[in-house]
């Protein structure tokens, strides 16, 4: 291969497979959190909350 | 009370649907053709700037419109839209977001048929031995209903109603027990054959099997940065337009899923997961598998003339002709695995089409699930059938340009202004990051009030007056004569009319006559189907009032 189209293959190909793989190590390396167990955890929700069903 | 009670069963679960839902036929058919035509490896340039600039900021304007809509128990945009701005008028837009996915749905189930039958014929030696004329003719044939050669009477239709049974009964299946599974396993899956497939196109080495060229011919000639272009509006639009069409926003399936996502959990960061691992599917498997095999096989100058008429041709008239130069069985097994990965691709995305008009039943009309997705598997297949029937009279690609082009600039331009300027900017971004694992660089707020709907903006206007040739310099300079391809052109028919004008063979005249009546009726279907599904949000709105739920 010719250098410019090595080195534009390589630097894109790493990158994106580097940020794929950094995001979802994040994913599954990321506690999840706990269910909301208290009054105030479920009720800060802004405007209109009457109306879930 | 809606009926609606489902949630995703897990984090990696969602993320893997999401990314299923944005990878499609286009990762592997559209993008290295477009790179291809864009200035090679310096289209990669606007396309990841265009990634960053626009594509992450619509994945997190969807997903936190949609995880806001679901705290009110909405999981279809219509009422999504309409909890973020005070006009009435918001769901009606929200309309595309249901329309869309049901128009594309029914052509697209029909591409995903093809390729369920082409696994089949892969298996069953149906490309063994043909030159590469024979396997264009038998997709010649296939599209225009001809003989099987399993002998199966009007195959595309049975495979296109198996496929449309199978999406249907895994849709009814529920989001974790169905899409979510189907996701866990079809991703990994479609990973899989993707690096085998990659590996071969990275090792073709020529005057083995019939190669004429290595591997680095086809990687040079799609990775050399051809800088020049960069100065080109049109190839920044072509990556534009590949960033949109990729992460299939502007659809609504987005919304729909993210909806289900609990209201303190994450979507920064399980957006980006799940945009990186498209691009991840697109740039890295997609960029190593249609070109570089090509070319190896077929050279430069064929290849170059194959392009112009887009991957679809590629993946079905030419590849399974090449997958056969390595032997029987190893032809047999890449036959199935790439139309396997196509197949996989499909139904990931053709799930999430089902899922808003499902959401919308049981929300509004409380409707089972079971009974929403048999309602939509019916509504796709009287849909669908024109698409099936009448393909070569061009209803396939009118239902692809209105549904799968234009409507999906439109919605996302409009999505992108109620958020940032409607909603307004400062709840729209308290909205992404709450509970982000994430930090959100804070430069997104000033890109997603601003860059993005400008960026929508310009891509939309350069579709409806895309200058001739995509020639911005003649066009800025006052000669503005508009391409075929703009929406202006296409709404007037000019492209048929001239062919028609043109024509002298009795023939080819009445072809002509005949597909432009389809190509009218076609678009009469399809805003009757707009019209029907404005009239049943009309009618939900109105329950609601009574209800007492507005």
């Amino acid at each position: 291969m010719n250098t410019s189209a090595l080195v534009v293959m390589l630097l894109t190909l790493g990158t994106v497979t580097g940020l794929m793989l950094y995001f979802f190590w994040r994913v599954i390396n990321t506690p999840p959190k706990p269910e909301p167990d208290s009054y105030l955890d479920n009720d800060d929700e802004p405007g209109r909350q009457e109306t879930i069903v | 009370m809606s009926a609606n009670k489902e949630s995703w069963g897990s984090r990696v679960g969602l993320i893997l649907a999401m990314a299923g839902n944005a990878v499609g036929l286009g990762n592997f058919l559209r993008f290295p053709v477009q790179a291809v035509q864009n200035g090679g490896g310096a289209f990669i340039i606007p396309y990841l700037v265009c990634f960053l600039v626009m594509g992450i900021p619509l994945l997190w304007i969807e997903w936190s419109m949609g995880r806001f809509g679901g705290k009110f128990g909405h999981h279809s945009t219509p009422f999504i839209v309409d909890t973020m701005g005070k006009n009435r008028l918001w769901k009606y837009i929200g309309v595309f977001g249901i329309w869309t996915n049901i128009a594309v749905a029914a052509y697209y189930c029909y591409l995903e048929s093809w390729t369920l039958s082409y696994v089949f014929h892969s298996l069953g030696g149906t490309f063994s031995g043909m030159d590469q004329d024979g396997v264009a003719a038998f997709f010649i044939d296939y599209v225009s209903l001809g003989e099987s050669t399993f002998g199966i009477p009007y195959e595309p239709i049975v495979f296109f109603l198996i496929c449309l049974l199978l999406n249907t009964w895994i849709l009814s299946q529920g989001l974790a027990k169905g899409i979510e599974r189907v996701a866990k396993i079809g991703m990994p899956m479609l990973i899989l054959f993707g690096i085998f497939l990659a590996y071969k196109g990275f090792t073709i080495t020529a005057g083995e099997n019939g190669a004429i060229n290595d591997s680095t011919v086809g990687l040079n000639f799609l990775w050399t940065p051809q800088y020049d272009k960069l100065w080109s509006p049109s190839v920044w639009l072509a990556a534009a337009g590949q960033i949109f069409f990729t992460l299939s926003v502007g659809m609504g399936t987005v919304h729909c899923y993210a909806s289900y996502v609990r209201s303190k959990d994450d979507i920064a960061l399980n957006a980006m997961s799940a945009g990186w691992m498209n691009e991840f599917v697109e740039v890295v498997l997609g960029g190593a598998i249609l070109i570089p095999i090509s070319i190896g096989y077929l050279g430069i100058d064929r290849v170059t003339e194959l392009v112009q008429s887009g991957g679809l041709g590629l993946g079905f008239r030419t590849l399974p002709y090449l997958f056969y130069q390595w032997g029987d069985i190893l032809g047999a097994i890449s036959g199935v695995m790439w139309f396997g990965l196509l197949f996989f691709a499909g139904i990931t995305s053709s799930l999430a089409m089902g899922t808003p008009w499902i959401g919308f039943l049981q929300d509004e009309f409380n409707w089972k699930r079971k009974s929403a997705a048999w309602s939509f598997g019916l509504i796709v297949l009287i849909l669908g059938m024109p698409t099936v029937i009448f393909f070569n009279y061009g209803v396939f690609d009118e239902y692809d340009y209105w549904a799968g082009t234009v409507s999906l600039v439109v919605f996302a331009l409009l999505e992108s202004i109620l958020f940032a300027w409607v909603f307004g900017i400062n709840k729209g971004w308290r909205e992404i990051i709450s509970g982000s694992d994430i930090k959100v660089p804070n430069i997104y707020k000033f890109i997603i009030k601003f860059v993005t709907p400008l960026l929508l903006l310009w891509v939309f206007l350069g579709s409806l007056f895309t200058p001739k040739g995509g020639d911005w310099g003649a066009a800025l300079s006052g000669n503005w004569e508009l391409d075929n391809s703009s929406i202006i052109k296409k709404i007037t028919n000019s492209e048929l009319k001239a062919k028609l004008a043109a024509a002298t063979d009795p023939a080819v005249i009445e072809q002509l006559q005949d597909t432009l009546f389809f190509v009218n009726a076609s678009r009469i279907l399809l805003v009757t189907v707009w019209l029907s599904l404005a009239l049943l949000v009309y009618i939900a709105y109105k329950k609601r009032v009574r209800e007492g739920r507005i």
